[in-house]
């Protein structure tokens, strides 16, 4: 999942403009009967941006497409406003042992151009996904399913300049382990026990795609042809640059639907004038705030706005190369690190409550989350404590304190001032020199952690793509894994995660994801910094929002007036 | 005539290659990896990306990138950008909202400043002389920015008069209010350009003699004192547009209209080469133009100019 990225290229003037609408905010709101009732039928204007690829579910990993794919189709589970996992095409997932999977689908489903649902939509669905040729950006969501490796294989290929280049190379059209044994039966054989591997069966790298669409995928992306609550307006509903109509799909029966009339997209490239828009009525909703009224939404909006924990955490990852930070005295210094970050004061005084302190490397919305690991105590400020750790490793080994340490991010979405206050912990508490090593783009940062060039500290988020613990840990922690960017590395949290996703029940798999941050907790190659919560705000036009498990907004319970 | 203007084509010549290798290059030498960028922290796999930069052209040298684009540019086809969209579909669809909203400001200043300017310098010093000196004192000192977020704030959502946003719905009603944000630093220079102009030529020969032949007020006003202190203001009227054009990225942003400079904006932060330049290129001929044109209109409205000499 990509983060939105807001720039704050007018922010400062925006300041300016946002503290005048002290004087006029208001327009009252409606008090009349038709509050309560809401108006089934009428469109909400939603904020977005640009979707970046043509919308293909196995192809969207970015938020602006993300929106708009989840309203336009319906996976075999969908997840509630919590985040548990129900089944939604699926009538029954059943799996004796967590490899052999059998999965039921409700008969009489059908896409909005009249084509069947069927086992075997599935079956091309994914292995069209999975296959390497068709580039998808969310392929290895297959990897656990048997065969993956025959469907996905690539060559790699070096240059005489020491450049690799990979190619598409597979080796089978269709993954050993994807069956339709009959038009309502698909059986999934994965390559290895993952007792997690249903909870991702919601997520939108799983929806079923129409014949149409894997003959010509880019065409289809352009006017997406769906089966969830929403379908577009009419082909050609997506204005690029400027907006994209959805109407009720109205025969949709699952388990989302949609209380409103349609959601038309807006599209914007900066929050602030949605802001505006907001303000005047001239926009229904949006979850995007611009980075300047994270304090002022809430009296700008009374009674329109609302803020719920979602599935994101932002940690503070300490690169294992850097010779400060490895070894004995490396250890103590990561501890003491991390006592001397007040996460209680920056998520009150630089966020203003849309930000949690961390109780552990996964944010407390997603199911199995337990305060109070073992070594989680780090977590806690603890000036003294802190001081008395980097005492005991300069005894060790001296810190080389003649360059300041460096925390790196990219400064375009309002990074920097949580930085800095972080930044004057590490020098008030331990008597390090420690600042911000800005970047203009995100890019760049990525990049320099790739190559694993950067000199100090690195800012990292992550938002869940399904509601797993797995989801938290090995994506990101795991050896290898392709978001493990520091390259950190340890076999036993690597075994403990492998023995989680072999376990028959999720309580014992959780039991061992929890066992396994036991082992970050020893190791901190991050810091866990805050869980986040998704602000949004309403205009007049709309009774009630509210945000899902991840913070997409569930723009199908809106109700208008 | 017709030698005057072929020359000047010629010049275009040099100037595209000089503007677009420019851009290129700073395009070019921007830090960091566009198609990493192009994902958060979630990468897609290796292929992907790597697919995508061989398709871009991306793992080649600056020359070989550069001549690729001109070879795209004079066979007519621009390519795709880094979202698989065909730039020139992008450009026909950024180009006429931009060039409404830069007509719409440039009537707005050139109506409103030329008569203003007229009437001011006519009286000078009267009360609407020091009135207008001074209103157009505080437009220019303060920052197209800062009015934008103040009229649309005060017209758009205190007073309600118009959308606050334009987005989807760029037409003139729509684009009115950001034309005039837009529009109006340049008006108040085009009001003091002409003010002074006018009060300058007012003491000149010709209209004494005008007006001692007996011509009336209104022809000496208008065909004599206007239409030669015309000149300075057309020049900057013509300069403008170019800069209406590409330059109203900060109103563009603000209003949120799916233009030019939002559009040149979001392919800044993606350093997406082949798209900026293919707007810049398209910004080099209105420029061309609007230059051409300011410099054919000397002739009209001073009869004593010459090209082909």
């Amino acid at each position: 999942m990509r983060f939105t990225r807001t720039s704050k290229a007018l922010g400062i003037v925006a300041i300016a403009a946002l503290a005048l609408t002290g004087c006029g905010a208001g327009g009252g709101s409606n008090d009349g009967a038709s509050q309560s009732a809401g108006d089934p039928n009428k469109v909400i204007t939603a904020y977005n941006s640009e979707p970046q690829n043509p919308l293909l579910p196995a192809n969207t990993n970015e938020t602006n497409g993300g929106r708009v794919i989840n309203l336009l189709f319906e996976g075999l589970r969908s997840y509630d406003p919590d985040g548990k996992a129900v089944n939604a095409l699926a009538e029954s997932i059943e799996s004796p042992d967590a490899q052999n999977w059998t999965i039921k689908i409700k008969p009489g489903q059908k896409f909005t151009n009249g084509e069947a649902i069927t086992a075997k939509t599935f079956v091309d669905t994914w292995n069209f996904a999975a296959n390497s040729t068709n580039l998808q950006n969310n392929s290895f969501f297959f990897e656990s399913i048997a065969g993956y490796e025959d469907v996905s294989a690539v060559t790699t290929e070096k240059s005489a300049d020491g450049k690799t280049t990979t190619t598409p190379a597979p080796t089978a059209e269709s993954m050993s382990g994807l069956k339709a044994t009959d038009d309502s039966t698909l059986t999934v054989k994965l390559a290895q026990p993952e007792a997690d591997w249903s909870l991702r069966l919601g997520y939108s790298a799983f929806y079923p795609l129409p014949s149409a669409a894997l003959k010509d995928p880019k065409t289809y992306g352009e006017n997406p042809v769906g089966n969830g609550p929403y379908k577009l307006e009419k082909t050609g509903a997506w204005v690029h640059d400027q907006s994209i109509s959805l109407v009720k799909n109205a025969d949709y029966n699952g388990t989302r639907p949609a209380k409103n009339g349609g959601v038309t997209f807006k599209f914007y490239t900066d929050p602030s004038p949605a802001y505006t828009d907001l303000q005047a009525d001239n926009l229904d909703i949006t979850d995007v705030l611009p980075s300047n009224a994270t304090k002022t939404y809430v009296t700008d909006f009374q009674d329109r706005n609302a803020t719920k924990p979602v599935a994101t955490n932002g940690t503070l990852n300490i690169p294992g190369y850097n010779p400060n930070f490895q070894g004995e005295a490396g250890k103590l210094r990561r501890q003491a690190l991390s006592y001397a970050i007040n996460r209680e004061e920056i998520t009150k005084v630089v966020f203003n409550g849309t930000r949690t302190p961390a109780k552990a490397f996964a944010p407390p919305v997603i199911d199995g989350f337990k305060a109070d690991l073992k070594g989680s105590e780090v977590l806690k400020f603890d000036a003294a404590k802190a001081k008395d750790l980097w005492a005991q490793a300069e005894k060790i080994q001296p810190y080389d304190n003649s360059k300041p340490l460096q925390i790196a991010s990219n400064t375009d979405g309002g990074h920097k001032e949580w930085i800095d206050a972080v930044a004057n912990g590490f020098k008030n508490n331990l008597g390090i020199q420690a600042e911000i090593q800005p970047f203009a783009k995100f890019a760049e940062v990525l990049n320099l952690r790739k190559s694993q060039e950067l000199p100090g500290l690195t800012r990292a988020g992550w938002q869940g793509d399904y509601p797993s613990l797995y989801n938290f840990l090995g994506p990101v922690w795991a050896t290898g894994a392709s978001s493990n960017y520091e390259k950190y590395s340890n076999p036993e949290f690597d075994k403990l995660l492998q023995e989680g996703l072999a376990a028959k029940t999720t309580d014992a798999a959780n039991d061992k994801f929890n066992q396994a941050q036991e082992v970050l907790f020893e190791d901190l190659p991050g810091l866990p910094l805050w869980d986040y919560a998704k602000p949004i705000v309403w205009s007049n036009n709309v009774v009630k929002a509210e945000t899902g498990w991840n913070g997409e907004i569930l723009y199908y319970n809106i109700t208008a007036k | 005539m017709v030698r005057f203007i072929l020359r000047r084509l010629l010049q275009v010549i040099p100037v595209f290659i000089g503007t677009t290798l420019l851009v290129y290059y700073m395009v070019f030498a921007l830090p960091g990896d566009p198609i990493a960028a192009l994902f958060g922290d979630r990468q897609p796999p290796q292929a992907v990306i790597d697919t995508l930069r061989s398709q871009y052209h991306l793992d080649e040298p600056f020359w070989v990138q550069y001549g690729l684009f001109l070879r795209n540019l004079f066979t007519f086809n621009l390519g795709n950008d880094f979202t698989g969209q065909p730039i020139a579909a992008t450009l026909a669809r950024v180009f006429p909202v931009t060039a409404m909203l830069a007509v719409e400001a440039l009537i707005i200043q050139a109506v409103f400043g030329v008569a203003f300017g007229v009437f001011a310098g006519l009286r000078r010093g009267g009360w609407f002389d020091s009135t207008v000196l001074v209103a157009s004192l505080v437009v220019i000192a303060v920052p197209t920015f800062v009015l934008g977020f103040v009229f649309q704030l005060i017209f758009g959502v205190n007073l309600g008069w118009a959308k606050p946003t334009v987005g989807a719905s760029a037409d003139w009603g729509n684009l009115l209010l950001p034309a005039v944000v837009l529009g109006l630093v340049s008006f108040a220079y085009v009001l003091r350009l002409t003010r002074a102009s006018v009060s300058e030529s007012m003491n000149a020969d010709y209209v004494r003699t005008a007006t001692a032949k007996g011509l009336s007020r209104p022809r000496v006003v208008l065909a004599h004192i206007l239409r030669n202190s015309l000149i300075p203001v057309v020049t900057y009227l013509g300069a403008n547009l170019g800069g209406l054009m590409g330059g109203a990225i900060v109103t563009e942003g603000i209003f949120n209209v799916p233009g030019v400079g939002n559009k040149l904006y979001q392919a800044v932060l993606r350093t997406e080469g082949p798209t900026i330049v293919s707007i810049v290129s398209v910004l080099v001929l209105v420029f061309v133009a609007a230059n051409l044109l300011v410099d054919l209109l000397y002739a009209w409205l001073d009869p004593r100019i010459r090209y082909d000499q």
